[in-house]
């Protein structure tokens, strides 16, 4: 493929992250700075519903614990940064531990050909696994090199630095800039990623994984692949999220959080990369804004949310709404078959 | 000799605990190809239902062999007319709709009760003794109820009717229903049936446990791997799987601690399921229950 039609494959990736970008020079300007120190936790959740975006949308895997991978991936950044003193290497170890615990897993599953409802169990599974057993860490005999895990309390994770500058602490404000722009950066490589032939490949052993392996292409290794490469993404929303919050507990692995990320892409809509964005900035105001009261309590909500999403918008908000000027601006008839040939192949739209 | 016997009875309790958590969600699963993500809220409402019922003033058996399975069974008929059969046949939708039902419930159950432990209930026997070692009665009697319920489970599903209706649906659901079989029917009575084997369950270890909303997470993390290591087989699978992992766990719990025993559990699981994907009852066992 060449890189005229990668662009114009991308060009809606680039319009949304030029938005991005607008809003990342602008809101600190307009914005106070609890609500900037509020979004920076909502952007390190974007991330983690963009990995979940793109390897349950594109590469079909159903993935229930990508918050093993965000939370790992904190403990990793909170651990390492404790240890070397520093953030620059932290965050590249806590990248390459995620990435390498969901290479383990994923050759375990894929290359044991688990079918994809086993695969959501199982890693729910690890998940919840995850909370208990880092709950039960709170002695003072456990502790990786300098850093104690804390068990329930949780560890306190030292705050970002400029690179290989270890007394050159980001404030808030700035750490908003930095998780802004990982947000672009993430967003616009999964959006190159989906359009590369590797990409597409996913994409083609989504739709069929026999057809795909019978034209040669060895859907384990596919899928491995675009596994770990989230699992990558999601530790870099995990980074952010503990310099966010200030510290990182094992509740992260709960299996409320497990379900919320679940939540975004549905109500977002699997297929789409801006979907399940939009839905983490919107969910998480919609929480913030029900923890204020007592009335209903979070769970309730968000449970008839996604048996509402289910039931009746199977496909999510973003696929909903790009259908609907489609099928405007072309003839009834046209849009009723389109949207027909829509449900029976999934036809899905950056 | 006393300690060896001491070990063994924890051993099969700790076995028998895993299948008696893992039995109701094995046959919804086995029988409809369900993965009921709301298995640890039905394992919670079971154990609500009997710190409720004692409170009134229930005897706390009627409330725990009779009211639990009964009520959450009540309940699982209704989920199932509401939510579950307008998704047969779509694995994906029916598993986030129940983890949504599973939310739900949590919800549901902290807007009531309140976020905290209810009035906890002791368990209701004494302690026997295995020489100089003692062990729980209510243990003992978790395990022979854990066998009976096998036995009553095995005898529904060989020797009635239902149970041969039910195992022709869940072999060829049209020949079934071509032959005069109300199908939804009987995908109604066994998610109902499940739900109330769930619910003995919860019951049952209420007074071990205690009752929180969230206390269905502590559960389902091993009844899903006990029942997808032991396959699709219904009993033999739920019995392997917990033979197996239930047994690991024990050893290594014994040996290092409650929390690498989890771990060990999980760690064979997933190698279990690297040599066998459809569990141990889809390589061997296959003709059985």
């Amino acid at each position: 493929m060449n890189g005229g039609n990668t662009l114009k494959a991308m060009r809606p990736v680039i319009i949304f992250a030029l938005i991005g970008i607008i809003f990342m020079f602008l809101a600190p300007y307009v914005l106070q700075l609890f609500t900037i120190i509020n979004l920076t936790t909502a952007i390190a959740l974007a991330v983690l519903a963009l990995s979940l975006a793109l390897v349950w949308g594109f590469g079909g895997i159903l993935c229930f614990g990508q918050v093993a991978f965000f939370g790992l991936g904190a403990y990793a950044y909170t651990i390492g940064a404790i240890n070397f003193g520093g953030s620059t290497w932290a965050i590249l170890v806590s990248i390459m531990v995620s990435a390498a615990f969901a290479a383990l897993l994923g050759y375990f599953v894929f290359f044991g050909r688990v079918s994809d409802v086993y695969l959501g169990v199982i890693t729910l599974t690890v998940t919840l696994i995850f909370f208990s057993l880092i709950r039960r860490t709170s002695g003072p005999e456990y502790k990786i090199g300098n850093a104690q895990i804390g068990g329930f309390n949780g560890v306190t994770s030292p705050p970002l630095n400029l690179p290989w500058d270890t007394s050159a602490f980001l404030f808030p404000e700035q750490v908003f800039y930095v998780a802004m722009a990982a947000l672009i950066i993430c967003y616009l490589f999964c959006g190159w990623l989906v359009t590369t032939h590797f990409g597409r490949v996913c994409v083609g052993i989504r739709e069929n994984e026999l057809r795909s392996e019978l034209l040669g292409y060895d859907s384990r290794l596919y899928k491995l692949g675009i596994f770990t490469i989230s699992a990558g993404i999601a530790a870099v929303g995990g980074v952010l999220f503990c310099n966010g919050v200030g510290r990182i507990t094992p509740d992260v692995f709960n299996l409320y959080n497990a379900a919320l990320t679940i939540i975004w892409v549905i109500v977002g809509g699997r297929g789409t990369l801006i979907g399940p964005i939009a839905a983490t900035f919107g969910l998480f105001y919609l929480t913030s804004a029900l923890g204020g009261q007592s009335v209903l309590n979070n769970n309730l909500v968000l449970g008839a949310i996604l048996i509402f999403f289910v039931l009746l918008v199977p496909k999510g908000v973003a696929p909903t709404i790009t259908d609907w000027f489609v099928g405007r601006r072309k003839p009834r008839r046209a849009s009723r078959r389109r949207r027909r040939a829509g449900l029976r192949d999934k036809v899905k739209e950056v | 000799m006393d300690l060896v016997v001491a070990i063994i009875f924890q051993l099969v309790y700790g076995i028998a605990n895993l299948a008696l958590i893992s039995l109701g969600l094995a046959i919804i699963f086995g029988m409809m190809r369900v993965i009921n993500l709301a298995h640890g809220e039905f394992l919670m409402l079971g154990g609500y239902t009997v710190v409720v019922a004692t409170n009134a003033g229930v005897n706390i058996w009627i409330a725990m062999l009779i009211l639990a399975p009964l009520v959450v069974g009540i309940i699982g008929v209704i989920v199932e007319r509401v939510l579950i059969r307008w998704l047969y046949g779509r694995m994906v939708d029916t598993l986030l709709a129940t983890w949504g039902l599973s939310l739900l419930l949590i919800g549901l159950v902290t807007s009531i009760f309140g976020a905290s432990t209810a009035t906890t209930i002791s368990p209701p026997l004494g302690i026997i003794r295995i020489g100089d070692y003692s062990a729980s009665g209510y243990e003992l009697f978790l395990i022979g109820v854990t066998i009976i319920l096998f036995i009553a489970v095995f005898a529904t599903l060989k020797l009635t009717r239902l149970g041969l209706v039910a195992r022709g649906t869940m072999q060829n659901p049209e020949m079934s229903s071509a032959l005069g079989v109300s199908t939804t029917r009987i995908y109604m009575i066994t998610f109902g049936l499940g739900a109330g084997v769930t619910g003995l369950a919860g019951g049952l270890l209420a007074p071990v446990t205690g009752v929180l909303p969230t206390i269905g997470a502590t559960y389902i993390a091993k009844a899903f791997i006990t029942v997808i290591s032991g396959g699709s087989a219904i009993l033999a699978g739920t019995a392997t799987g917990s033979i197996l992992l239930g047994g690991i766990n024990g050893i290594f719990a014994f040996i290092t601690g409650p929390t690498i025993g989890e771990v060990a559990l999980l760690v064979a699981a997933i190698v279990l399921l690297r040599l066998m994907p459809r569990g141990i009852t889809g390589r061997f066992f296959r003709k059985f229950l």
